[in-house]
């Protein structure tokens, strides 16, 4: 398997690109494995990653409904933070984070991980104390966060409207400088080729149909290239997980479908070098390599499936963003679309064995789920390697719900749409 | 995405407030049945397809209506008052619309 570096680089740049070779194989469904791993998303491909790098299990099939990289690892809007209030979620997201710094080297695929910033806006003193108190939260449990004057983000992003007439005056903002943004597709490409090269089988266009069972022990799983069975079933399929689960019998979870919409813009010259987030209202906005604005705002707000939304939302959003930056009134949106959202009821993930015996399950990511990509992937190999969970991934139980212990970072309850 | 209100006809989406999943039962307010709360709270069916779901006209009649709605394609089948199916059983004093 090719090694990427500068010299092969140079040698295929002057020689026509004779020696690249595909980045993984297209290999047939084998009848057994150890392991399948039901969804081929970042966090399907980081976990089978982890699972042969860290675990030493290589007998391992990542089932792909469709190609890869056409799901949410595709679609999102590639920040990458961990200014989380809860412990829970800060020492997760932190762990996260630190496999982030180190990812294109440890997989030795540019994932173009950029730490630009993130820098969440404050619209009202009350909610700049709010920013204060998370970014105590923050700094108090080891990741780093600080407080920034409106004139320290005028200077930062010379385009922003930081002026007492604005229809949301900016009070400040919290910043974590160690945010940033990665190149989403690589993320994908990067693990599958890191699994692919340890013996992983990443099976494409392999939908799973059904569950097989034997007795109450899921054994494998009927696909549209076969039968496949395996000592241990791992599902991690995002949004699909309410229709998956019902494949294998589970009818009712703590999970709600939605769809997020994601928008670019036309290519403009550098205005913006972080990301930054809007507080009056749900907005998110980065400015890609390509000179593209790639941002986002609130989920359209019903249970959906499908990977595209209504226009009230792009109304919304766009909006949002005039409110921020006026000066893009003129600027053309290119592209729109959707993924849809597994949203949990309290805004944190599921990595948990169970529920069934041999199955594993990983979900409840909201749209939060790019930038957990390794620290899930990493949590979740542990979790099926052990039959146990990492202490990091402990607390994300599916049973937390009816137990009554929940990790709800934003405090708003079992109303999904609105983490 | 349209929903046709009974009272006010077709309307567009940004007129109604989305109550969520209409699959739902309420259990009884005296009942103590810590399971039977919490299914209720925390407990979706999610399907990929069919859903019943409750929707209020809240920028027009202020009418809560029982959705059945495709998740996958959005199409609506089916619109009816959420009272009719049985929800919101606390407002059931109340005359019904056709006599207000």
């Amino acid at each position: 398997m090719a090694e990427y570096s500068v010299f092969s680089l140079l040698r295929n740049a002057f020689s026509g690109s004779p020696d690249w070779k595909p980045a993984w194989r297209k290999p047939d469904p084998k009848p057994s494995y150890d392991v399948i791993v039901i969804g081929g998303g970042g966090h399907g491909l980081s976990t089978a990653y982890y699972l042969a790098k860290e675990h030493g299990i290589t007998n391992v099939a990542v089932l792909e409904k469709g190609y890869l990289g056409s799901g949410n690892v595709g679609r999102n809007t590639t920040a990458v933070r961990s200014n989380y209030l809860l412990p829970e979620n800060i020492r997760f997201y932190e762990h996260s984070m630190k496999l982030w710094e180190n990812l294109s080297h440890d997989l030795n695929y540019n994932v173009m991980f950029s730490q630009r910033g993130v820098l969440n806006l404050a619209h009202t003193p009350a909610q700049l104390d709010d920013l204060a108190r998370r970014g105590n939260a923050i700094v108090h449990s080891g990741a780093d966060s600080v407080l920034m004057a409106p004139a320290e983000i005028k200077r930062l992003m010379p385009g922003i409207d930081i002026s007492g007439t604005a229809r949301f005056p900016i009070t400040g903002g919290l910043m974590q400088w160690r945010a940033g943004t990665a190149r989403h597709d690589a993320v994908a490409w990067g693990y599958a080729r890191g699994a692919d090269r340890r013996g992983v089988d990443i099976l494409e266009n392999c939908e799973v149909t059904g569950f097989i069972r034997d007795g109450d022990r899921v054994v494998g799983v009927t696909t549209t290239r076969g039968e496949i069975r395996a000592k241990k079933v791992a599902v991690a399929v995002a949004g699909s997980t309410g229709h998956v689960m019902n494949l294998a019998g589970i009818d009712r979870m703590p999970i709600e479908s939605h769809v997020l919409q994601a928008f670019v813009s036309e290519s403009l010259k550098p205005f913006l070098d972080t990301v930054v987030t809007f507080g009056m209202g749900h907005f998110y906005v980065s400015q890609s390599d390509k000179g593209g604005l790639v941002y986002g705002g609130d989920l359209d707000g019903y249970n959906s499936y499908a990977q595209r939304g209504n226009l009230p939302i792009v109304e919304e959003v766009n909006s949002e963003m005039l409110a921020l930056f006026p000066s893009l009134a003129r600027v053309r949106v290119l592209r729109s679309w959707g993924g849809v959202c597994d949203m949990s009821m309290d805004g944190s993930p599921i990595i948990t064995t169970g529920p069934l015996p041999g199955m594993y399950l990983n979900c409840g990511w909201c749209y939060g789920g790019f930038k957990a990509t390794p620290a899930s992937g990493w949590c979740f190999a542990h979790t099926i390697a052990r039959d146990e969970p990492h202490e990091l991934n402990a607390p994300f139980t599916l049973d937390r719900f009816h137990r009554g212990i929940l990790i709800d970072d934003k405090g708003v309850g079992s109303t999904p749409r609105l983490h | 995405m349209l929903i046709t209100c009974p009272y006010c006809g077709p309307r567009d989406v940004s007129e109604y407030t989305y109550q969520g999943d209409g699959n739902r039962t309420r259990p009884d307010p005296a009942s103590t049945d810590q399971e039977a709360w919490n299914a209720y709270i925390y407990d979706r069916l999610n399907p990929r397809g069919e859903h019943h779901e409750i929707w209020q006209h809240s920028g027009g009649c202020r009418a809560h209506l029982k959705v059945t709605r495709n998740t996958l394609t959005h199409a609506i089948s089916s619109v009816g008052f959420a009272r009719d199916a049985g929800h919101r059983k606390s407002d059931g004093h109340r005359k019904t619309g056709a006599q207000a």
